[in-house]
Parts: structure tokens; sequence; C-alpha cells
């Protein structure tokens, strides 16, 4: 990426970059190449960058996507969530119609991609969400730079700068010694946070089980198959909840106020999320031991990765979008917000809410 | 401090009473004097400084971080303290190993990432550098080749407050900023800002250092007012190590008793009526006078607010009436010629900073008593209220002055009777007073007077609030609690247009009213039906086809020259959210201008146009 393509009016391209990206009523499309990227509704041919619900919907016609996030989308959905489906592989470049698309790692859950879309000498990155956190549950962010770089901005505000998990997990170990009577409840989202609270508790030494929800099992067991080492992580059976003493129980977010969660000893409320930084947040949720972990990048990652990729124009997708290309103006960067619907509005809903989360597990209407 | 902070952190988290007591408990125990003193006194209101305000704060911040982006966090945070301490910029930054760079072809000499020493302040940010507000814990340059900065002590940061000339708290506050972590940076501004309320009454923080000697909280009230922080005498008394505290206050303040709202009529059938004093609620403020002598035989005269806010420096007028020892309950009022004022006109002495003679000559105060505390020398709390009542008339009666007097019983013989002089107070007794009073009370003739709100004793029974049915038509970012969730709305009525036909036009905001289960429902829909956005306001769809209805209930109307519709709603709140009503139907301006010539002729004399009490 040369210095000229920083600047919108020098060298003049024989494409533009929204002649390889437009925004429609489904999302992303590319009419270059007949295809959209995350689409929010059915179409026949879908990209799909990571295995989250409100970015891979069912119902597609043909689906694209890293053999990871295939897996993920048939654990959840079921084998015939699309008619046909076509692996990904990290790095490989891809023709679909007149353009050339690759996949990188986008460090966001396990299987997550970034997609690069190029034509005509212009290159266009559709991020997904990303983090450039370690994660050990993923492969790390790949920066691949591009004419324009279209991010997400769930936590674009100077306000969120996420100290390392280490810590985070920390809190948790420190109030399971001062209550070793009291289970711990950690909301996660049941794709990828969870996965990575429990590898990161393993990686602090604790080896005790690590009981879950029902929601979470299915996932959980992917992570398994794909090699990530989470040690020994039971199902909580519902009858035996009044004994789990000084335990920590992962369950989806929505279940941490649930009379489900109530049946354990004396619950200490937690939830990992990066929307634990801000403390109205944590207490709209009734949280009481709020565990900053986000699985999204924060306001310097956001900024750094901007300023690698090269970029002379950012398309903001969701979230806190008004800072970010506030400060991509201060920064001489081209930036506009696409004020995409459906991503978890504003920012609002970690996206990751899977469907099934929804439903009661089995055997535990209690 | 940072000590301080995470106890005041893991009480804002914690809900459970009892948890929050062995929080305090732990704490006070293992503090050493004066640091738990000070502790004690933040928690209690009883520092006194001269606070920074938050212009300053934004300042401080705005020197070091983008002013847009700052705005912009601010408004998604809710709340100045924690914004800004989110946000700080840590003065030494780590050097940032492996991250990527952006050459300096804008013309800037470095970046502030690589923490080069480079003095970056907001001017050089216009030129296109990257700001500190994008660094992860780093303002570089500023302090960067001092030694970290020492963490202070919450004693050195009250003893510092308290001394030092007002033109060096900036730079003692940064100096704070720098050296304390995110938490402490919370509590510090949370504490210089005066905004010290983090789910910790005064009345708990009390009970936690009583329980440190088993001595239960009203033990601690009886000599609380005579102590000063850091309460060394305080904590050595209740630890056994010394003697109980004098009371050296002859005047002090005694936490009032507050009643429970009748929500419907069908709550009274619980009620037996002949249990049962009534009198009027009076739309004013909630004081206590409280009078004694001191040791040398001068008169001590104090009003307090109903948060025991010592305001007597705003009433003298009322000061000078307090020629008793003992405490009076009772509501502050203006009365002109006798006859009590609206609310409104009240309003307008609250307003005014300067007390000068012209406002003691056009608002003066009284004080309508409806309880005795205690009386020369005797604390009354304890006896039922029927017999505080009769003390009260003796006790008023032999004041004899124009600036007390008694508020009337209201007699009643059945519910029926009670709600007919509810609903129509001037033929029940009240005459002229009628538009001060916003409803019944209801006081237990057995009861003793307890602090705080005990369930059943007292109950208040307010009159039926206005209704009119308005069109939303913005919705803004709510704070505290509901920050980041559209619970602000801006609804309007209709009114012809100038053009001809009708337009919607805003009469008010209300962002209460509703559970929060509405609230997610009212902000999906805010979402949803989005047509602009300005900041943090989103107006949303409005007109004769589209808009969603909302029924508001309010106190009263009064003239404003700040809305465009001439008129601004005392109190407004949602009643009811009609997803089932087409906007066309929503009511017109005529409703509001109607209930307005009602109240019109309490316009104040001289004053310019009424104050809107929603954003008092």
């Amino acid at each position: 990426m040369g210095e000229s393509l920083r600047s919108p009016i020098s060298s003049p391209m024989p494409l533009r970059a929204s002649d390889l990206l437009t925004l429609t009523r489904e999302g992303l499309y590319c009419p270059l190449g007949r295809f959209y990227i995350d689409p929010t509704w059915p179409v026949e041919r879908a990209l799909i960058t990571h295995g989250h619900a409100d970015h891979a919907r069912r119902g597609h016609g043909s689906v694209l996507a890293t053999p990871e996030t295939l897996r993920i989308m048939a654990t959840r959905y079921g084998e015939d969530f699309c008619t046909t489906r076509q692996e990904a592989r990290l790095g490989e470049t891809i023709r679909i119609g007149e353009v050339s698309v690759r996949y990188a790692p986008a460090g966001h859950v396990l299987g997550s991609a970034q997609i690069a879309v190029e034509a005509g000498g212009v290159r266009v990155v559709v991020s997904g969400d990303y983090k450039r956190a370690p994660d050990p549950t993923c492969l790390p962010f790949e920066v691949v730079p591009c004419d324009v770089f279209i991010t997400e901005a769930t936590f674009g505000l100077p306000v969120f700068r996420m100290p390392p998990t280490e810590e985070e997990v920390q809190k948790l170990l420190d109030s399971l010694a001062l209550f070793p009577e009291r289970a711990h409840i950690v909301g996660a989202y049941a794709l990828g946070k969870a996965q990575r609270v429990m590898a990161l508790l393993r990686k602090a030494g604790y080896d005790r089980p690590i009981y879950l929800h029902g929601a979470m099992e299915k996932l959980t067991e992917l992570y398994k198959r794909e090699g990530i080492a989470l040690g020994e992580t039971p199902k909580v059976v519902a009858t035996e909840r009044g004994s789990l003493k000084g335990a920590v129980v992962l369950c989806p977010p929505s279940s941490i106020q649930d009379l489900w969660s109530r049946k354990f000893p004396d619950p200490v409320t937690s939830f990992a999320s990066g929307w634990m930084r801000v403390r109205a947040r944590a207490r709209q949720k009734g949280v009481e031991l709020p565990l900053v972990i986000s699985d999204h990048s924060d306001w310097p990652d956001l900024c750094r990765t901007i300023r690698e990729t090269g970029a002379g124009e950012v398309w903001v997708t969701h979230g806190q979008e008004d800072a970010l290309v506030h400060w991509c103006g201060t920064q001489g960067i081209k930036a506009k917000p696409l004020h995409m619907l459906g991503y978890g509005d504003d920012g609002e809903a970690e996206p990751a809410e899977a469907p099934e989360t929804a439903e009661p597990a089995p055997g535990e209407a209690a | 401090m940072n000590d301080f902070a995470h106890l005041l952190d893991r009480l804002a988290y914690e809900p459970r009473r009892n948890a929050k007591l062995r929080l305090l408990g732990d704490y006070f125990a293992r503090t050493p004097d004066p640091e738990r003193g000070y502790a004690l006194a933040a928690m209690t209101g009883a520092l006194s400084f001269s606070e920074a305000k938050p212009a300053l704060i934004r300042g401080l911040v705005e020197e070091r971080v983008d002013p847009e982006l700052f705005r912009l966090s601010h408004n998604y945070v809710g709340d100045l303290a924690e914004t800004a301490a989110l946000i700080w910029p840590a003065p030494s930054p780590p050097p940032s190993a492996g991250e990527g760079q952006r050459d300096g072809s804008e013309g800037g000499d470095g970046r502030a990432l690589s923490g080069n020493g480079a003095p970056l302040s907001r001017p050089l940010l216009t030129q296109g550098l990257p700001s500190p507000a994008e660094g992860r814990g780093n303002g570089a340059g500023i302090g960067h080749n001092n030694p970290p900065p020492e963490v202070p002590t919450l004693a050195a940061v009250v003893e510092t407050l308290a001394t030092i000339p007002k033109r060096e708290l900036p730079g003692h506050l940064a100096g704070w900023l720098d050296a304390l972590d995110e938490t402490g940076r919370w509590a510090l501004l949370k504490l210089v800002t005066g905004n010290l309320r983090v789910g910790v009454s005064a009345r708990l923080a009390k009970t936690a250092v009583g329980a440190l000697g088993e001595h239960p909280a009203d033990a601690i009230e009886q000599v609380w007012h005579g102590l000063e922080p850091p309460y060394e005498s305080l904590f050595a008394w209740v630890e056994g190590r010394g003697e109980r505290p004098e009371t050296l206050n002859p005047a002090p303040f005694r936490p009032p008793m507050l009643s429970h709202p009748i929500e419907e009529e069908a709550d009274l059938e619980k009620l037996e009526p002949e249990a049962f004093s009534a009198e009027w609620k009076w739309d004013g403020i909630r004081v206590q006078l409280a009078g004694g002598r001191d040791r040398a035989g001068r008169q001590v005269a104090r009003v307090y607010s109903r948060t025991g806010e010592d305001i007597t420096g705003a009433f003298p007028d009322l000061a000078e009436a307090i020629t008793f020892e003992g405490a009076l309950d009772g509501e502050l009022l203006i009365l002109r010629e006798g006859r009590v004022q609206s609310f409104n006109v009240l309003q307008q002495r609250l307003n005014r900073k300067a007390v000068t003679g012209k406002l003691l000559d056009e608002f003066p105060a009284h004080v309508r008593a409806y309880d005795l505390l205690a009386a020369d020398g005797e604390d009354l709390r304890e006896k039922p209220f029927a017999e505080r009542r009769a003390a009260l008339d003796a006790f008023v009666a032999g004041l004899d002055h124009a600036r007390i007097d008694l508020s009337p019983v209201v007699p009643f013989a059945d519910w029926a009777a009670l709600a007919a002089a509810r609903a129509d107070p001037a033929s029940a007794g009240a005459g002229a007073d009628a538009d001060a009073i916003e409803g019944v009370m209801l006081k237990r003739l057995n009861s003793p007077y307890l602090p705080g709100r005990p369930k059943g004793p007292w109950w208040k029974w307010k009159r039926e609030p206005y209704r009119v049915d308005a069109v939303m038509m913005y919705a803004q970012r709510g704070h505290g609690k509901r920050s980041s969730y559209y619970s602000d709305y801006t609804f309007g009525v209709w009114r012809e247009a100038p053009e001809g036909g009708e337009e919607l036009v805003p009469v008010g905001k209300a962002y209460h009213g509703f559970t929060d289960a509405e609230l997610i429902k009212l902000d999906r829909y805010v979402r949803n039906h989005t047509v602009k956005r300005f900041g943090p306001v989103r107006e949303v769809a409005y007109g004769r086809e589209a808009g969603l209805v909302l029924e508001i209930a309010f106190e009263g109307v009064q003239r404003s020259t700040r809305h465009k519709s001439g008129v601004a709603m005392r109190f407004p709140r949602v009643g009811r959210i009609r997803w089932d009503k087409p906007p066309a139907e929503a009511d017109h301006i005529d409703v509001l201008e109607r209930v307005l010539a009602r109240g019109e002729r309490e316009v104040a004399p001289g004053g310019g146009p009424a104050p809107e009490e929603e954003t008092a």
C-alpha cells in the first residue's frame, strides 16, 4: 500500500471500493462476485466471517466459510443449515465471479476470519468482529493491508481499554478464595467467550471441574474436538445444583438472573464481557463480580489496526461508530458509518447471543 | 486511597445489606486512623472542602484527550467521573512493542504509542497526530521522565483539599489522577465533585461503625452531630478505648420519618380509618427546625433539609424564628398575606443563590409544622403520634411566631370522606391554600417517630395527576442505571400549524414511569424508528400516521420561554404506553392551556418566567 492510496484525490483508480462492496438490505453485497458477506437475510450465496448468530444465519443457498465456522454452523443449526457449503482455507485466494477473495484470521472466536475482496487493484477488507488481545482458543488476528478497511466498533470509544485477561480471571479466583462456600455463576456467551474463560482458568492453574449450563455443552464439545484443551467440564445436573459450593458455573448471560441460577448455594453473579468496563452496564444486569473480558477490539486496538492496514478509507459497520469516524478524521483517514442493522444494533447486545441459549437446557425446569 | 476506592467499588456492586455491612466493618477494623475516619466522613457526606466543578474535570481531561471523543464517551457512559476515570491516560506508557506504526507523513514528529516523550497535548491533535486517548494507558510526555507519582492516602487528599487555594486544585488533582488506578480515579473524582454516593447510606456506614463495639446505629446518631472528621474519639469509644464523645451540637439533625404512597384506593381498604389522623400534603420542601443553647448559653438555630443538609444560611428569615429548644418537622412554604403560594413561587426562591433583602421580602419563608421531635431537652420521638401532635399544638401556640404555624388536621369519618377532601381541599377547609396542596397524609395515631421509611405508619395519598396523550418525538440516552438505553423521551401534542393544518410541538420530556421491561421495548422502538441522529439524541418517526403515543401524567403546567410550545409541565412521567393508539388521536395543546389557565394567577411578582422544574 503506497502513500498515494491514502489520499482520496490522487491517482484515479479503475474501480472504486463501492463497486466492490455495496450496502443492501441484506447486508454487504459484492455485485462483481454476486455474493453477500454476513447477510442478515437468507441469500443465494453468502460468505461468512464467523459463527456468531448475527453473522452466520441459516437458510442461505451456498455458504463459504472457514472449516471451523462451517462446523460451528452445523452444530448450531443442524447439517442442513444451507444447500451447499465450501471451505475457505486461510490465506488461499478464491476466484468468485470477477473478484478474488481471501480469508485471514480475525482473532475473534474459533474459525473467525476477515474477508479480503479484491479486483482491479483495489482491495477491501471486511474484518467481521475481531480482536488483537491474545486468546488461547483461536488464531491471532492478521493485518491485511488494504485500501478500504471495513471495521466493527463495538467498543469504539476511548473509555474502552480492556485490562489484561489474567487480572480479570484472578478476580474470579480471589472471590472463590474469599467465598469458598458460594457458587460463582459466570455469564459468558456460548460461542467463544465461554471457552476462552475456561481456557484462561486452566492457564491460571484452576484444575477443578468447570460446570456448564446445558446451552454451553455442544459448542464446548466442538472446541474440544478442534483440539482446544478445556479440562473437565461436566454439565450441571439440575437436582445437584444445591451441592455445588464454591464451584465455577458457566451459563449464557440470559441465565445469570434466572431462577435456574438461584438454586445454587448463595450464588455470586459474575459476567465476562467487555461491557463490564462500564459500571452502569454491570449494574443493569445485576452483576456483582464484573469480569472485563472482551472478544472485540478495544479502542487502542481499533485505532492501531486501522493504522496498520494502511487503509485510506474506513467504513464502520456497527457499534460506537461516531467516535471512530471522528478519530479517523483527525488522522486524515476518510471514514463513514454504515449504520448496519442486525449486528447487535449500536453494540447494545454483544452479538453471540445464540438462539439456542434462550432455550432451557433439558432437565432444568425448576 | 486505592484501598478506599476498592471498598467503594465492591460496595457499589454488592446488593446485600449484610454483605455491605461486613465489607464496611472489615474496612473500619483493619484501616488505621485517620484514614478510616475520613472514609467514614466521605460516606456520610461530612467532608467540607471547595468541590471541584465538573467543568474543571472536563478541562483536565480535555488537555489530554480529544474533546469530541471525550464528549461521545461521556454521552455513552453517562457519568462524568467514571468517563474521566476510564479515559484518563496513564502518565508513563510501557513501550508498546510489536505495535505497528503509522509513519509521520502528516507532518508530525513522532507518535503517541511509541512513548518517545513528544509533548502531545491538544493543539498537536489538530495537526493529525494520534491522540493520547487512543493509547493504551499512555499520555506520552506528561510526567514521562519523572518517577511514577506516589499514590496518595485518602487522608492526604482530604487534608490537601481543605487547605489549598482553589487555583492549586487542578494541579493536585491531575497529579493524583496520574498516580491512581482506574478505580482510584473514579473514587477520587466522585469525592472531589461531592458525588460520593455508592450504595451506602450514612445510616449504613454509622451502623457498621457502631457494630465495631456492638452499639446500635442510633447511639452513633446521638453523638454524631458533635463530632468532626476523622472521628478518632468515636472510633476510640466504639472500640472500648475511650469515653463516649460529648455531644457538642445543641441543635442536632434528627433523621426524618418518610411515608409510602397509597397507589390506589383499594390499598385503603386494608387500613382502619379510626387508627389514622389525616393532614394536607403540602407542595413545599420538607425541613427540620432545630434549636438549642450552647455552653455559653447562646441560642443556636439550624434549618436542615430532609437529608440533613444544613440550609440555615439560605433561610435567615426562618432561623430567626427558631427561638426555642427542640426540633420541629414541617413543610417550608412561601406565604404572602397569609396565603400559601404554589411550588412555582417557592422554586424561584430556591433557585436564587444570593439571599438578598429583596428576596426575603418577596418570598417570605414559613414553616407549616406537623411534628414535634424534641422539646425543652426531651426527645419525643418514642411517643405515639397522637401525643406528639397534642404537644405540637401547644408548642406552636406557645411560640406565637408569624413564621411558624400548624398544619391543620383534616377530620374525616371514613375513606370516602377523606377521598372527597382530597379531591376538593378548598371545600374541606383548605380554602384559598388549596392550590398548594398535593394530596393528603395519613399518620397512624399510635406510631412512634421512626427514622427512615417504615412500612405502615405513614402514607401519602397524592391527588390525581393530570393526563395527556402525547406523541414521542425524540429520545435520548439515560444516565446512571439507564445509561445507554434510550430512556428520556421528548413528546409533543398537536397544534395549529402556522401554514395551516396541524403539527406536533414538543411540550416536555419524561424519563420515568415505565418498568424495566417497558424500557427495553421503548429502547427497541426508538432504535427501529430512528429517522435522524443528533449526537446522543435520536429523532423518531412521528406524524398523523406514524408515531408512538405516550400517556403522560403530570402535576401542573407553567409558562415557558424555553419550549417552542410556550408551556412546560411539572413532573411529567409516562403513565401508560399507548401502543394501540394512532398518533392522529393524541391530544391538542388546548388541554395544557386549560390546565395552565388554572394556575396562571400564581405567577410571582417581579419574577421572570417561572423556572422549569424538570430541569432544576
